[in-house]
């Protein structure tokens, strides 16, 4: 078990919350879970040893080792009793049972450290981690222990928890998940029965069956597949008739049509004993397409959980107000009308008005716009809006769902449940499909005429049944699900289906500089002058911990012993090397210690200022041999994962808020042409918005200025390490850093789609040649019940394969061998 | 007669138990979290 621990499970706590050091209990940086990168070291120690009960101990001991002004950090709503009314559930013995989002969930280890927890926090009796939903079912004891604490113990190991919101919607969910499940498991076992006394039926065939038992097999058949038409199957007719009724063209009738007519014409065929019977393939083709229904409705149920948790962006707990008096309340007992307190650096719990004093405000969740505004009284400010300079009180107008931040969380519900184009590419062969399957079916049944009526109706029947387009039915919603299910599996986390289809249509894809393209921090990235200083002055800043000392540090090995280094607060590092003074620095210091600067030099720092760069000045003795260049460098993969997008066809352009000269710089270095700076978050949406209007667009972004360009681009790319908001709008989360990621996000969606495309194109092939043969007389149940699970099968054998790695990232590949 | 009609009728008693099992077993919940149990099996008991 350790072993496992030991990689994957540094605690990820909240971006925006201070915790203390996992280690020692200091505050660290925001964040951060440790104070210092040798608490984590000491901690990942300790951990590989298995002596985490080190930090077990430690908790019992000190179980208030958690400074109690961290915003979310004392929990103490979650003891409030309308809260517990309307999210816990009484179990047996007095206990009680609540079910919390734990964000950061995610893996074995995750899960262990999670479970762990009763046997350090005394009256919790049992976790249970849900990794796929990331959520976890709490089961505590009131009179032992209070949930704050238990949910401060989360918190504690980089776990903070939320309370999910109990909501029908969720219940409803899980008990059709269950209705598909069994479903599922009848029309398997009904499949199974009949396929079995098929192939008696089918040796029979070849050898003559004794007359008894043909007949017995025959009604038994017939009584299974009427089963499996009524109990499983009837989510196919359901469809059909509601399809009828909306006169929309829906891939459910032809099936239900299959489904209905050949069951029917079956029973009677058995009853009158005349001809074929083709139980055995409408079985499994119930059984196949539910297997179909269920991917695509796991996957659009995935889509929905994530969005879920967002709703734990605005505060459980607010500061209510009654009769001038502040109480703590749950945010639940809240109505329009009362009056809240919402102190500095507090995020804002409700809609409303100010009654009471001004502040600035950061409405970035809502805006993109990160830039604080002033706000007064009288002034309208919107939950989920951060609360920057001091203590305001707010009239409220609306609370929850009926917020602006809620009814936005609910559009984008909306907007991610609505179908998918790719399905609905499926849908969009439906009509063709359909009309297909009744001029064949008549076709076949005026063809047969001649060889008698019983004959053409049987013919008209197996048409029917060879026709369901269970293949077509399969092809999306596998291939879609395999594939993000794929990319979660190497960080990638995408909310919709239809992304594929969007990012295989040759988008423009716009990013970001800072972050996206960049690493989003300083090093070197040029030297000018005499290279052999380079060391020394490496060794000089080793140890400084300014970004600037800390590029050149890591430019060079260090070389060389160097003495009495003196440190000039803003100007730079002084030190004797050899017996001769070095000085790393800005002009100033080199002006100040009376420092020849050559015009080369001056020249090559002014370049590098008016580039966004910044220059530093190296001197030997009195005259200065070298000059530094530093700047945001790009990610090492960014030039070739650039010259791979192009490959499979994307365009990249840059759109960023920086310096323009900088960011042009930047773009050139590597490899794209179009390139703007300058632009603020508004701008940065009009930009998509333009865009939008050529084509597809791909935006590629981390911080909050680029929440509003986000939403707006036909898909939103938010990076690793990207602001909260940011995550929010995005459809497709990178997580891991760099280009790579997106790059294989393209790759995959064109194989993706690809496969898909060849997947339908099978599929209706298999079933245009079915046809043909029973136009010609040659179907019988046994070709049937060949071709159909055939065609099921390979669709399948294909669409298994989406989303897997693409082919290693070879430029000089052409992109149609590179992708599977 | 034949053996087959003794057979048959268990078989598919047989079959319908399975089927009655696998009912009850998504009713009462056990199939609702179908991912975490495989990552379940790696914690020891332990400790």
């Amino acid at each position: 078990m350790a072993a496992i621990a030991t990689t994957s499970t540094m605690p990820k706590p909240e971006a925006t919350t201070r915790q203390p050091c996992e280690h020692c209990g200091l505050p660290s940086p925001v964040g951060e879970s440790f104070c210092c990168n040798g608490c984590a070291t000491a901690y990942e120690a300790i951990r590989a040893c298995g002596l985490d009960q080190y930090y077990a101990l430690k908790e019992r001991l000190d179980d208030d080792r958690l400074p109690a002004e961290s915003q979310s950090g004392t929990f103490a709503e979650l003891d409030d009793a309308t809260f517990l009314e309307r999210h816990a559930s009484p179990m047996p013995e007095g206990r009680m049972r609540v079910e919390v989002d734990v964000q950061g969930g995610h893996c074995a280890a995750c899960l262990w450290l999670l479970e762990r927890r009763p046997t350090v926090v005394d009256g919790l009796r049992s976790v249970e981690l849900d990794l796929a939903r990331r959520t976890a079912s709490v089961v505590w004891n009131p009179g032992e222990t209070k949930l704050s604490a238990v949910a401060r113990a989360f918190a504690r190991f980089g776990y903070p928890p939320h309370p999910v919101e109990p909501s029908a919607a969720r219940d409803a969910r899980r008990l059709e998940d269950r209705a598909y499940l069994i479903r599922i498991g009848v029309a398997a076992a009904c499949a199974g029965n009949v396929m079995l006394l098929a192939f008696a039926l089918y040796s029979g065939h070849f050898d003559a069956i004794a007359e008894p038992y043909r007949s017995a097999f025959r009604y038994l058949s017939a009584a299974i597949g009427l089963l499996a038409l009524l109990w499983p199957g009837r989510v196919f007719i359901n469809g059909a008739v509601a399809s009828l009724r909306t006169r929309t063209w829906h891939l459910d009738t032809p099936i239900a049509l299959a489904l209905v007519a050949g069951t029917i014409a079956g029973m009677i065929t058995v009853a009158l004993d005349t001809g074929e019977i083709y139980f055995d393939s409408i079985t499994m083709l119930i059984f196949l397409l539910l297997i179909g229904r269920w991917l695509q409705m796991r996957q659009q149920r995935r889509a929905t959980d994530a969005i879920e948790l967002l709703f734990s962006v605005t505060p459980r707990r607010v500061t209510l107000i009654e009769d001038g008096e502040p109480t703590e309340a749950a945010i639940d007992a809240v109505k329009a009308g009362d009056l809240v307190e919402v102190a500095p650096q507090q995020c804002v719990p409700v809609d409303g008005t100010i009654e009471e004093g001004s502040t600035h405000i950061d409405s970035a969740v809502l805006t993109g716009e990160s830039r604080p505004i002033g706000a007064a009284e009288g002034d309208a400010v919107a939950a989920g809006a951060l609360n920057l300079s001091s203590t305001i009180r707010i009239r409220v107008a609306a609370t929850g769902r009926e917020t602006r931040v809620g009814r936005l969380m609910a559009d984008i519900e909306r907007l991610s449940m609505s179908r998918t184009p790719v399905i609905g590419s499926a849908d969009k062969l439906a009509r063709p499909f359909v009309l297909g399957v009744i001029v064949l079916s008549a076709l076949c049944f005026l063809i047969r005429l001649p060889a008698g009526l019983n004959a053409a109706f049987e013919s008209t029947v197996a048409m029917l049944i060879v026709c369901c387009p269970c293949a077509v039915a399969l092809a999306t919603p596998l291939a879609t699900s395999m594939a993000i299910g794929r990319l979660a599996a190497r960080g990638t986390l995408i909310k919709g289906g239809d992304t594929f289809e969007t990012l295989a249509k040759h988008p423009t894809v716009v990013l970001d500089k800072t972050g996206t393209i960049t690493q989003g921090q300083f090093a070197l990235r040029d030297w000018i002058g005499d290279e052999s200083l380079k060391p020394i002055v490496a060794a000089m800043e080793r140890g400084v911990q300014h970004p600037i000392a800390r590029a050149l540090a890591d430019s060079s090995e260090t070389r060389g012993e160097v003495e009495s280094i003196e440190h000039h607060a803003g100007l730079g590092v002084t030190a004797i090397h050899g017996g001769i003074s070095v000085a790393a620095g800005s002009k100033g210091l080199m002006t100040s210690r009376g420092i020849d600067v050559p015009e080369w030099a001056a020249k090559s720092a002014a370049h590098a200022r008016s580039s966004g760069q910044t220059a530093i000045l190296v001197a030997k003795a009195d005259r200065v041999e070298a000059v530094a260049v530093l700047g945001d460098a790009p990610r090492e993969d960014a030039r070739a994962s650039i010259a791979e997008l192009r490959d499979v066809g994307w365009s990249p352009r840059v759109l960023s808020g920086d310096d323009p000269q900088t960011v042009s710089a930047i773009a050139d270095a590597v490899g794209i042409d179009l390139a703007e700076g300058g632009a603020l978050p508004e701008d940065k949406r009009d930009q998509i918005d333009r865009l939008n209007a050529q084509g597809p667009t791909v935006m590629v972004g981390d911080g909050v200025n680029d929440a509003a360009a986000l939403a707006s681009a036909t898909v939103g790319v938010a990076v690793s390490g990207g602001a909260e908001a940011s995550m929010t709008a995005a459809d497709v989360y990178l997580g891991r850093p760099g280009l790579a990621p997106l790059v294989d996000l393209a790759r995959t969606s064109r194989g993706t789609i690809s496969r898909i495309r060849l997947c339908l194109g099978l599929a209706v092939s298999y079933n245009l040649t079915a046809a043909t043969l029973t136009l010609l007389g040659l179907m019988s149940p046994i070709v049937a019940a060949i071709i159909m699970p055939a065609s099921s099968l390979t669709v399948l054998a294909i669409a298994l394969g989406a989303g897997k790695p693409a082919a290693r990232s070879d430029t000089h590949l052409p992109p149609k061998e590179a992708t599977p | 007669m034949s053996v087959l009609f003794i057979v048959l009728p268990i078989a598919l008693v047989l079959a319908a138990a399975a089927v009655w099992g696998f009912v009850w077993m998504v009713r009462s919940g056990q199939c609702d979290d179908l991912d975490t149990p495989a990552s379940r099996v790696l914690i020891d008991d332990d400790a």
